[in-house]
């Protein structure tokens, strides 16, 4: 899976959520909570689609590495490239 | 035409869900009425049959009125030549949410199979018109008309211009008329009373945070269920905190039906209520709450869910302040405000620690209870947050 591949399924989750918000207008290195207005449980329902579409276990205990918009596409790069 | 809360005079159908002759149970959502508050789900409280609307699409009628004629299974002449049990969908049981059906998404808007009895012709263009209910509550929040779109397809968010809904000049919109309704009602007639102190969240957020370890996202807990699960068995407890002040006099509530304040995108504050709250494991309660958060973010809930709360929670999760003291929604009598949890400096068993502290508050009704069982109560529900494993 490709970076642009990762970056369409994590836009595709958020625009589910938040969708007044323009990905593009996304502060990648600001947290994506506060960019986003994202509670934890549309927080928690966006991890449930990413782990769903990727396959991918999202634990917990790594949502520090999920902070930014920056933090999190990395995090996801890291395990499916 | 139910009454969706103390505010509410009028309401316009705005979908039928089952045509006439069609089989419907208990639980089953027939239509979708939109108020000030957004699209509401509307549910059949009996086994039968569907005879004919009585109220056609687009019209707003007010509270009291009959919007559709049910005619019980057992009625020997009912018109319908069917079966009278055909498969029908399964009934939605209060308290048994299946948490695996999502309700429609909003590009996707509940319709009904068939035309249910063509309404005439030049009304049905106008009227018929679909909007997603997302979209119907953006059009509400931003004020923007609708019918200026000239489309048969189906109105989604994304065929709306993008509003943030900014505080503008003008008129108030219609979401922040029902809660000026609603608060204005609370401070002129309910003479509140104020407590509040600080809760140790350490092991609850320690409970929650080992019951996730071995869980996939989909059955992890948050701490509201926590929360909800306390104030409720508190509620049981001190039942002059759950019931409701109508008619000079409070009537206590038969279950907890936990009002849960939830914010909107955009703007906007629903507090819909959590039936049931103290009964049911909490992964149960977890799948419903989701449930609930969802639909109302879309836009759909459901009459009884808006009009039933006895007691409500307001939560600021965890990217809030340090505490919010509620305004009591009537008639009911009490709500209590959890604050955003910080990590603190506390004394415990003769040591200071960092502990995870929230404040806690209560706002009640003075005609109900004192300051003193209003303590017993916030003690309560702060002594059962100890014990997450009991919750």
């Amino acid at each position: 899976m490709t970076d642009q591949d990762i970056r369409a399924v994590v836009a595709q989750q958020l625009g589910r959520i938040a969708p007044e918000i323009p990905f593009d207008d996304i502060d990648p290195s600001e947290d994506l909570r506060e960019e986003c207005d994202i509670d934890s449980m549309d927080f928690l329902t966006l991890i449930t689609g990413l782990g769903k579409e990727l396959s991918l276990p999202m634990p917990e205990a790594d949502y520090d590495q999920m902070r930014t918009l920056d933090d999190l596409l990395a995090y996801l790069g890291s395990r499916l490239t | 035409m139910p009454s969706l809360g103390a505010d509410m005079e009028d309401g316009t159908l705005v979908e039928q869900l089952v045509a006439p002759g069609d089989p419907v149970q208990r639980g089953d959502i027939i239509a979708a009425v939109e108020t000030q508050k957004g699209a509401i789900e509307i549910e059949v409280y009996e086994d039968g049959f569907l005879d004919k609307w009585l109220v056609p699409l687009g019209t707003k009628v007010p509270v009291g009125t009959p919007i559709a004629v049910i005619r019980a299974s057992d009625v020997p002449d009912a018109p319908q030549p069917q079966d009278p049990t055909p498969p029908a969908p399964p009934p939605e049981i209060p308290g048994t949410h299946e948490p695996a059906v999502p309700p429609a998404p909003p590009e996707e808007p509940f319709a009904p199979p068939e035309e249910p009895s063509a309404p005439p012709p030049e009304l049905a263009k106008k009227d018929r018109q679909r909007v997603s209910p997302a979209a119907r509550r953006r059009a509400a929040q931003t004020g923007f008309d609708l019918a200026s779109l000239n489309t048969d397809k189906v109105i989604s968010l994304d065929d709306l211009p993008r509003g943030t809904a900014a505080p503008q000049a003008g008129p108030l919109s219609a979401m922040r008329q029902a809660i000026s309704a609603a608060m204005t009602r609370s401070k002129r007639e309910i003479p509140h009373y104020y407590l509040s102190d600080s809760i140790d969240l350490t092991v609850a957020e320690d409970f929650i945070a080992a019951y996730n370890a071995d869980q996939p996202p989909e059955t992890r807990l948050s701490i509201a269920v926590l929360y909800i699960r306390a104030v409720a068995l508190a509620a049981q407890e001190y039942p002059e905190f759950n019931g409701y002040f109508k008619d000079d006099h409070f009537s206590p509530g038969e279950a907890v039906h936990l009002g849960m304040a939830i914010n909107l995108r955009g703007g906007g504050l629903v507090a819909p209520a959590l039936h049931d709250a103290a009964t049911g494991d909490l992964a149960t309660l977890m799948a419903r709450l989701k449930d609930l958060v969802t639909r109302v973010r879309q836009g759909r809930f459901r009459a009884r869910e808006l009009s039933d709360p006895t007691i409500t929670l307001t939560s600021l999760g965890d990217r809030g302040v340090a505490g919010i003291t509620g305004v009591i929604f009537p008639p009911q009598v009490a709500i209590v405000g959890i604050g955003t949890p910080a990590l603190r400096a506390a004394v415990v068993d003769g040591t200071v620690q960092p502990r995870q502290i929230a404040n806690i508050t209560l706002a009640a009704d003075h005609r109900v209870s004192d300051g003193h069982k209003g303590a017993q109560f916030l003690r309560h529900i702060i002594k059962r947050m100890q014990h997450p494993e009991q919750l």
